[in-house]
């Protein structure tokens, strides 16, 4: 990670810990901000098709409709015009925020590329939907914006005549360009909901929708302010006056103001190469691909595990091959494939106690077999000395590690923590080659690879397979979700929990009694 | 305890969003054209004369065509650029050579230019040329106008209704 980008990531982690006090990690608008932005679209939608009952498309009578949603029928259609146009601007933000943080979070690049991609047309329907709704308010904006618009449109040189033109004077005016403009206001949102909608195609569980609480604070937010500070029509537009001096929405707008002093071919310009580079960003420079995960078919019996865990849609059940009595087996699809380690982490057969065979799961990463890493996590096992012996599994998108290294701390880095299967935690903790096993990685519900944390939260807890076994001392584990601003945090916990170890002494049984297995735990040992 | 710290927390983040929603929305206001000025538009569309003359076919020739192609004259299809000045109290505020559009240099020419002018009286000139011709002009048009601030002056030109428009 660069030096630029890991101080960009710890001041955008410090900001997140100040929403975390206020919202937690569930409720921490940061966290969702897609989410927020489908639901600022379902707002807009909803209050569009409300206020289309009541607007009059013609261009003469589309200010007065306005004007009897705002101020007749204020406690209604007015709320709703107001919710539609904070909704929109709101929008913007997220929509804003959210791609300078999947930027400096670097989750755009691999196979993650598609979703950055296809992200960056919404933000020209995005304006293109907030600009024609503006023009059909009909008020000196609207006429600002048309006169503005068509002028820039002129720019590009594609027009036999000028369109600017139809907005000369009164009598130039045309209610079919302004029937076009309700048009595009209409056909844009249901172009960007397929393009959002492709968006998050390639994202297992991709969230929609932001949590409840946060939902339902963001929407009576929204309701306050459209109560407070109603969105009201500027003066009617009058195409025989210039239209000096105007009320922009700076969020939707606030490149109008350039096309004063530069030429709109040059904004063009400017635009288009700024789509052009952000189309190319994530693969600017080039990254080392990383080797894929290969299925081993001897190994996999087409559980499905690997297929249901993998946050980018990698993995596939396709009926068997090989001729072995399962019906299906897992395929991963390369080009999707970012080599988090998910699926080795969720697969049956990842367990280190298996010596019968060679350990070889049913899915794994090349350049981080779990073999290696029960290689690995012996090695670092064998160094630990001392009283209160831990061993920090963090995957490489979390703090540094290695100012943790001690006599008594041997620290191992993942791709995610997800990799890890618990049946590692149980490996090291019963066979006693630790007193406890601490993990660590990227801030809670801010993971990485989107759903590891979460993943290795609920196999822990034994929500989802595969389970950490009943009888491992839980008290033996400790998880710290410290993101890379969070070293001091993770040292402090680190101490913490070796101060409890200390206190609890070494594991008491040298091979305890293996409790009745939890659900789909008998296939642990298949191979 | 912690809980009301967490709300008064929330409450600060929703109202700071909310403040900056409602505030950017409209303000603050941009000045996009000194209201103390008015604006004059020159704005139109119109083709020159064809650059060649136009030849009428032979009979022969014409029998050569397909029926439904045979119109009696030959016309080359690039057309004149247009000439046009716009003075303003004998101040020339615009002086150009419009190139007529379309690939193959035969579509009409176009001008659309904005100029702020101080209101008040004026004197307004607007010529065209739109043939061969070195010398002169073929349209000409002179009026004594009145501007009111933020009022927008149109100068249009339309050959069919006899040369230039003030709007």
């Amino acid at each position: 990670m660069s030096g630029l980008r890991q101080l960009s990531r710890a001041g955008l982690e410090t900001v997140d810990n100040w929403f975390n006090r206020a919202f937690g990690p569930a409720w921490n608008p940061l966290y969702q901000l897609g989410a927020l932005g489908w639901f600022f679209y379902w707002i807009t939608i909803v209050s569009g098709v409300y206020l289309f009952v009541f607007f009059d498309t013609g261009i003469n009578q589309a200010y007065e409709s306005l004007e009897y949603i705002t101020n007749v029928q204020w406690y209604a259609a007015g709320v709703m015009r107001s919710l539609h146009r904070y909704a929109s601007d709101a929008l913007i933000i997220v929509m804003m925020l959210h791609l300078m943080r999947e930027y400096v979070m670097d989750r755009l690049r691999g196979a993650r590329w598609f979703s950055w991609v296809t992200g960056v047309p919404l933000l020209w329907l995005v304006f293109a939907c907030g600009i024609s709704g503006y023009w059909m308010v009909w008020d000196v904006l609207a006429q600002y914006i048309a006169i503005a618009s068509t002028e820039w449109l002129d720019a590009l040189g594609i027009f036999g005549e000028p369109i600017a033109r139809n907005f000369l004077n009164p009598q130039a005016l045309s209610g079919r360009f302004f029937t076009l403009m309700v048009f595009i206001h209409i056909a844009v949102p249901l172009i960007m909901l397929l393009v959002m909608w492709i968006h998050i195609q390639r994202q297992t569980n991709a969230r929609v929708n932001p949590a409840k609480g946060l939902t339902l604070g963001t929407l009576g937010m929204l309701l306050v302010l459209s109560l407070a500070e109603p969105a009201v029509s500027q003066a009617p537009a009058d195409l025989s006056k210039v239209t000096a001096v105007v009320n922009l929405d700076w969020f939707f707008l606030a490149a109008y103001p350039l096309l004063d002093r530069v030429s709109g071919g040059t904004l063009w310009a400017v635009f288009g190469g700024a789509t052009l580079l952000l189309l190319l960003l994530p693969w600017l420079p080039p990254k080392r691909r990383e080797v894929p995960a290969v299925v081993d078919l001897d190994n996999c019996n087409g559980c499905g595990r690997c297929a249901a865990d993998c946050p980018y849609t990698a993995i596939s059940m396709e009926p068997r091959s090989d001729g072995a009595a399962f019906t299906q087996e897992a395929v991963v699809k390369d080009s999707l494939c970012v080599s988090c380690g998910l699926c080795a982490g969720a697969c049956p057969t990842s367990t280190p106690f298996r010596r019968t065979t060679e350990l070889i799961p049913g899915i794994d990463l090349p350049d981080l077999t779990i073999r290696a890493l029960r290689e690995q996590t012996l090695a670092a096992a064998a160094g630990l000395s001392g009283a209160a012996r831990v061993l920090v599994f963090g995957c490489c998108h979390g703090p540094a590690l290695q100012a943790l290294r001690a006599p008594g701390v041997a620290v191992l880095e993942l791709p995610c923590i997800a990799l890890l299967p618990p049946s590692f935690l149980d490996f090291v903790i019963t066979r006693k080659h630790a007193d406890g096993v601490l993990l660590t990685g990227c801030p809670e519900g801010n993971c990485h690879h989107r759903l590891g944390i979460m993943w290795t939260e609920q196999r822990l807890a034994g929500e989802r397979d595969p389970y950490l076994r009943k009888r491992v001392p839980r008290e033996r584990i400790r998880a710290c979700w410290a993101g890379v601003s969070g070293s001091r945090r993770l040292q402090k916990e680190l101490a913490a929990f070796r101060a409890g170890l200390d206190g609890l002494g070494p594991l008491e049984r040298e091979r305890p009694q293996p409790a009745s297995p939890a659900p789909g735990q008998e296939q642990e040992h298949r191979a | 305890m912690h809980k009301l710290v967490q709300l008064v927390g929330q409450a600060i983040a929703y109202a700071l969003f909310a403040v900056a929603i409602g505030y950017f929305a409209t303000r603050p206001a941009y000045t996009h054209l000194d209201p103390d000025k008015a604006l004059i538009k020159l704005s139109f569309s119109h083709a020159g004369q064809r650059k060649g003359e136009c030849r009428r076919l032979t009979p022969e020739e014409l029998a050569e065509l397909a029926p439904n192609m045979r119109r009696p004259l030959d016309c080359p299809r690039e057309r004149l650029p247009l000439r046009v000045e716009l003075l303003l109290d004998g101040e020339t505020v615009f002086q150009g050579e419009l190139p007529p559009s379309g690939l193959a240099g035969d579509g009409a020419s176009t001008v659309y230019r904005k100029f702020p002018v101080a209101p008040g009286q004026h004197r307004l000139n607007a010529r065209l040329r739109d043939t061969a011709r070195t010398e002169g002009f073929d349209y000409e048009s002179e009026q004594d106008i009145v501007l009111e601030p933020s009022q927008v002056f149109v100068v249009d030109f339309k050959s069919a209704l006899g040369g230039f428009i003030f709007l």
